[in-house]
C-alpha cells in the first residue's frame, strides 16, 4: 500500500499512509487509537476507497475492490469487535456465505466435520454444533480466527485478536500464527500488548494521528522507542510513583456467593489502598464486582461498609453507600452514548445536587467543567456527545461520573481496556491519586503488569474460588499466574 | 495526541453543523412546505386557514406527543387510536347534560387511558414483554371495551358546556377569528411536555434509558418506573386525546381513532425522534405533526383525492426515514 490517503468529512484519517507486506511475515501495526489502524486495514479490506494512493497487490496495481472481492483475493480480518449470528451454531457460522452443498442442499455434516478441522488447527475442541451465543468470549474469539484461517487466506488481518482470550489460548494463536507464516500467509497483526508485538511480529509499522511514521524491523527495536514513535513524546513512566497510605478499614465482604459463578468470596479493603483482583477470562471476577454493585442478585453473602452491614439491592443502593463502579464494558454500561459529556457525567448525581424536580442548569454545567479540566477530558465543549470521543477520553467521563458521586469505594473493573498508552498512563496517575486522597479501590484486570505497576495486595480468583492473596512487597508474575491457573 | 486536537476539533466543528442541519432540517422542510403551498394555492395563507390546520392537527398532535415519550424510551405504542376511542366514550357517558360538571367527564376520560397505560406500563416494565405486542393487544381490548360499554352506538346527547372544548373558541365576537381552545389545550400540553423532556432528571432518565437502558440502570436510575410511567403519560394524553375528539364530534364514538397511531407515530419519526430512543425532541414532534397537518390541508386545498393523499403521506413517512438513517450513517 503505498501512499494511501483517506478523508472523511472534517478529518483526514490517512495520510500519505505506506505499509508493505512480505509474504510470510506477522507484520505490527501499532499505533494509538485513533491513530488510523483501523482506516489503514477498512482499506485494504475494500471497505474504504482511498482518495488516493496505490494499492499493489502480488505486482498488480489494484484500485477500487469491493469487500467480497478482497475476499476473493485472500485479504480476511478478524474483527475486534466480533461479528456473528449468536442463534447460528459454529459450523453455520463459521461458512456463512459459503455454505457446503450438496446437490442444492446445504449439507450439515461435512460443514461440521470441516469446521471440526478448523478449530483442531487453531487448537481448540468445540462442537460444531453449539450455538455461538452459548460459548464465552474467548471461545467465539477463537471460532472467528478458525473461521478466518478457513479462507485459505494470503493476507489475515487481526485486529486486537488477544483482548478477549487467555494467556493460554494467546499461545494456541500464536502456533497458529507461526504455521500460517510458515506456509507464507501476510499477517497484519493490530495489538496494544507490546510484550506480544515483540514476540510474535517480523517487522513493526507505527502510525500516529493518520501518518506513517516508520517500518521498522521488530529485532531492532524495544518498548520504549515503539512508545515513543506512537506517542510522539516520552513517556516519563507508565505507572506513577505511588504515595499512597493506607488507613484503616473500609470495606468488607464476607462469603458472598452466586450460584455457578463464584463461592466464599470474603476479603477487606483500606482507605487508601488499591487492591488488584487477578485472574482468567471466567474466574467471576466482573460478575463479583457487579453483584456488589448491585446489578446482578448475590445468593449468600454480607457486605460491610465502615464496619455497618448493609445490603445492596441494586445500583441506586451502591451508590448511596458511596459504593461506584466503572463497568468494563464502558460502552455497554458505562455510558449513554447519545447523550452529551455534562449529562453523562451527572446522570448517577441528578437527585444528590438538584433538590426538587428541575436540573439546575448552571450548577450542572459548573460540574461538568470541574470534571473536564481535572480529567483532562479532551473534547471542544462539555455538550459533546460521548459517542464521538475516543476512548480513553469515554473511560475519563465514566470515572468522573464515579468522583462526582463522591464514592469512596471504587471498583475499576478494566479501567484501561481498548484504551491507548497515552491515556492509560493519566488513567494509572488518576488512580494513584484518588487512593492518595484516601479512597479505597478495586482494581479489576487481565493484564498483569498493570496489576503489578498499581496495587498495594492482589487477590487471584480462579473458576469463581479464591486462590490466594500476595502484599506488594512478594509480588511475583510466576505466583500469581500459577494461581489463576490454579496450578 | 496533542497535535490532533485542532484536526479533532475541525472535525467536531463540522459535525455541529451537520448536528445542525439535521436538527433543524424538519424546520426547513416546514417552512418549504409552507412556502410551497402558499405558491400553489391562493387561499393557503390566511389566519383562518392556519388556525384550521393548528386545530386539525390538536388530536393528533398531543397523541404524538405522548408517544414521544414512548419512542424515546425505545418503545412504541399501537393502541392509541383505541384508547381514543374508548375514552372518548368514557367521557362522554358521563357528559349528558345537566348529570355532572364538566371535569368529570374530562377527569373519567383521561383517568381510562391512565388505567390503559399502567396495565402496559406494568407489562412491558415488568414482565419485560415487547411494547409493540403488548399495545397491539391493548388495540383490540379497548376497541372491544368501546363497543361495550357503548353497547355498540354512539353516545350522544351531550351537554354544550363539553362540546365547548372541542368546538369554543376565544375571543371571536361577531365575524371575528377566534382562538380554537382546542390549539389552547394541545399548546399547554407542548410547553408542559417540552418543560418536563428538557429540565427535569425525569426528561433526563427518559433519554438516558433510551440511549443505553443498561447504563442508566447502573447509573441508579429506576428503570423499571420510568418505563412504566411514560406509558402512563402517554395513555394518558392519549385519554384527553378522547376527550377532545368526542366533544369536538359531540358524541362518544366506539368506532373513531382507527389508524391515528399511525399518524402520531409518523409525526414522531418525521420529527426526527429515533426509533431505537434516546434522541429526539418534543419541538421535532410538533412540526412532524404541523408538517403531516400542512400536507393535509394543501392537498385538500388543491383537491387532489382523498386516495392520493393517503399514498402521497405514506411515502413522505417512509422518506423521512430514509433521511433520518443517511444522516446518521454519514457520521
Amino acid at each position: 500500500m503505498v501512499d494511501i490517503c483517506k478523508s472523511f468529512p472534517g478529518v483526514k484519517a490517512l495520510e500519505n499512509v505506506n505499509l508493505k507486506l512480505k509474504c510470510g511475515t506477522v507484520h505490527a501495526l501499532m499505533g494509538e487509537n485513533g491513530a488510523g489502524k483501523s482506516t489503514l486495514m477498512k482499506v485494504l479490506m475494500g471497505m474504504y476507497v482511498p482518495d488516493s494512493g496505490k494499492i499493489i497487490y502480488d505486482g498488480r496495481e489494484i484500485s477500487r475492490y469491493s469487500q467480497g472481492q478482497a475476499i476473493g483475493m485472500g485479504i480476511t480480518m478478524v474483527h475486534q469487535e466480533l461479528s456473528y449470528i449468536p442463534h447460528m451454531t459454529i459450523a453455520e457460522n463459521m461458512f456463512l456465505g459459503r455454505e457446503i452443498l450438496k446437490n442444492g442442499i446445504i449439507d450439515r455434516t461435512a460443514m461440521c466435520e470441516k469446521a471440526k478441522e478448523l478449530l483442531a488447527r487453531v487448537g481448540v475442541s468445540l462442537d460444531p454444533k453449539v450455538l455461538m451465543k452459548d460459548l464465552s468470549v474467548s471461545e467465539r474469539q477463537m471460532v472467528e480466527i478458525a473461521k478466518c484461517v478457513s479462507y485459505n487466506a494470503k493476507i489475515v488481518i487481526m485486529d486486537e485478536p488477544t483482548s478477549a482470550i487467555t494467556d493460554k489460548e494467546v499461545d494456541q494463536l500464536f502456533a497458529v500464527l507461526n504455521d500460517l507464516k510458515a506456509k507464507g500467509v501476510a499477517i497484519v497483526y493490530i495489538s496494544h500488548k507490546m510484550d506480544e508485538v515483540l514476540k510474535i511480529s517480523d517487522e513493526v509499522t507505527i502510525l500516529r494521528d493518520g501518518t506513517f511514521i516508520d517500518t521498522f524491523p521488530t529485532e531492532n527495536i524495544d518498548i520504549d522507542q515503539i512508545i515513543v514513535a506512537m506517542v510522539g513524546r516520552e513517556l516519563s513512566q507508565v505507572y506513577p510513583e505511588k504515595n499512597n497510605e493506607i488507613g484503616e478499614q473500609v470495606f468488607e465482604v464476607k462469603g458472598l456467593k452466586r450460584e455457578g459463578v463464584f463461592h466464599d468470596i470474603s476479603f477487606s479493603l483500606r482507605k487508601g489502598e488499591i487492591l488488584g483482583f487477578a485472574g482468567l477470562m471466567g474466574a467471576g471476577r466482573t460478575e463479583i464486582m457487579r453483584a456488589i454493585y448491585g446489578i446482578d442478585k448475590l445468593d449468600e453473602g454480607e457486605i460491610y461498609v465502615r464496619g455497618e452491614q448493609i445490603t445492596i439491592r441494586n445500583p441506586g443502593d451502591a451508590i448511596k453507600n458511596k459504593i461506584g463502579l466503572v463497568n468494563e464494558d464502558r460502552k455497554g454500561v458505562g455510558l449513554v452514548l447519545p447523550m452529551s459529556i455534562k449529562k453523562n457525567l451527572t446522570l448517577s448525581n441528578l437527585n444528590k445536587y438538584f433538590n426538587g424536580i428541575v436540573v439546575g442548569n448552571k450548577k450542572e454545567a459548573e460540574l461538568a467543567d470541574k470534571m473536564m479540566q481535572m480529567l483532562a477530558i479532551k473534547a471542544p465543549s462539555k455538550e459533546q456527545l460521548v459517542k464521538n470521543l475516543s476512548g480513553g477520553n469515554q473511560q475519563k467521563v465514566v470515572l468522573g461520573k464515579l468522583l462526582l458521586d463522591e464514592a469512596e469505594i471504587l471498583i475499576m473493573d478494566e479501567p484501561t481496556r481498548g484504551i491507548d498508552v497515552g491515556a492509560k498512563a493519566e488513567i494509572y496517575k488518576l488512580i494513584c491519586e484518588l487512593a492518595e486522597e484516601g479512597k479505597a479501590v478495586i482494581v479489576v484486570s487481565s493484564e498483569m503488569p498493570e496489576l503489578l505497576g498499581l496495587c498495594d495486595r492482589i487477590i487471584v480468583l480462579h473458576e469463581g474460588e479464591m486462590m490466594g492473596e500476595v502484599q506488594r512487597e512478594d509480588f511475583d508474575q510466576e505466583t500469581l499466574m500459577k494461581w489463576a491457573f490454579a496450578q | 495526541m496533542f497535535q490532533n486536537l485542532d484536526a479533532k476539533s475541525n472535525m467536531l466543528k463540522r459535525n455541529d453543523a451537520k448536528s445542525l442541519l439535521s436538527k433543524y432540517g424538519i424546520l426547513i422542510a416546514l417552512v418549504v412546505l409552507i412556502v410551497v403551498l402558499s405558491i400553489a394555492t391562493p387561499n393557503f395563507l390566511q389566519v383562518k386557514n392556519f388556525l384550521n390546520v393548528f386545530r386539525q392537527i390538536s388530536i393528533s398532535a398531543i397523541l404524538a406527543i405522548g408517544a414521544t415519550f414512548v419512542v424515546l424510551t425505545g418503545g412504541i405504542d399501537l393502541s392509541l387510536g383505541a384508547v381514543v376511542a374508548i375514552t372518548g366514550v368514557s367521557a362522554a357517558m358521563f357528559a349528558h347534560p345537566g348529570e355532572y360538571p364538566i371535569v368529570v367527564p374530562v377527569l373519567v376520560g383521561i383517568g381510562v387511558g391512565v388505567l390503559f397505560g399502567l396495565f402496559i406500563g406494568v407489562i412491558v416494565a415488568k414482565a419485560n414483554v415487547a411494547s409493540f405486542i403488548v399495545t397491539l393487544g391493548v388495540t383490540t381490548i379497548a376497541r372491544g371495551g368501546a363497543l361495550l360499554i357503548a353497547d355498540g352506538r354512539p353516545v350522544s346527547n351531550l351537554d354544550p358546556a363539553f362540546n365547548w372544548i372541542g368546538n369554543g373558541e376565544i375571543g371571536g365576537a361577531e365575524g371575528q377569528i377566534g382562538f380554537p381552545v382546542m390549539i389552547l389545550i394541545m399548546l399547554a400540553v407542548f410547553l408542559i411536555v417540552w418543560f418536563v423532556l428538557n429540565k427535569t432528571k425525569y426528561g433526563r432518565y427518559v433519554y438516558a434509558i433510551g440511549g443505553n437502558e443498561d447504563a442508566a440502570y447502573a447509573s441508579g436510575v429506576k428503570v423499571d418506573r420510568v418505563k412504566m410511567s411514560v406509558y402512563v403519560i402517554c395513555s394518558g394524553l392519549a385519554g384527553l386525546a378522547g376527550v377532545m375528539q368526542a366533544a369536538r364530534i359531540e358524541v362518544g364514538q366506539p368506532s373513531i381513532g382507527v389508524g391515528y397511531e399511525l399518524d402520531a407515530i409518523a409525526a414522531v419519526v418525521i420529527g426526527g425522534t429515533s426509533l431505537s430512543g434516546g434522541v429526539g425532541t418534543v419541538v421535532g414532534t410538533l412540526i412532524g405533526a404541523l408538517i403531516i397537518g400542512f400536507i393535509n390541508n394543501g392537498l385538500d386545498l388543491l383537491n387532489v383525492s382523498s386516495y392520493y393523499q393517503q399514498i402521497i403521506k405514506g411515502l413522505i413517512i417512509i422518506g423521512a426515514v430514509l433521511l433520518d438513517v443517511k444522516t446518521k450513517q454519514k457520521r
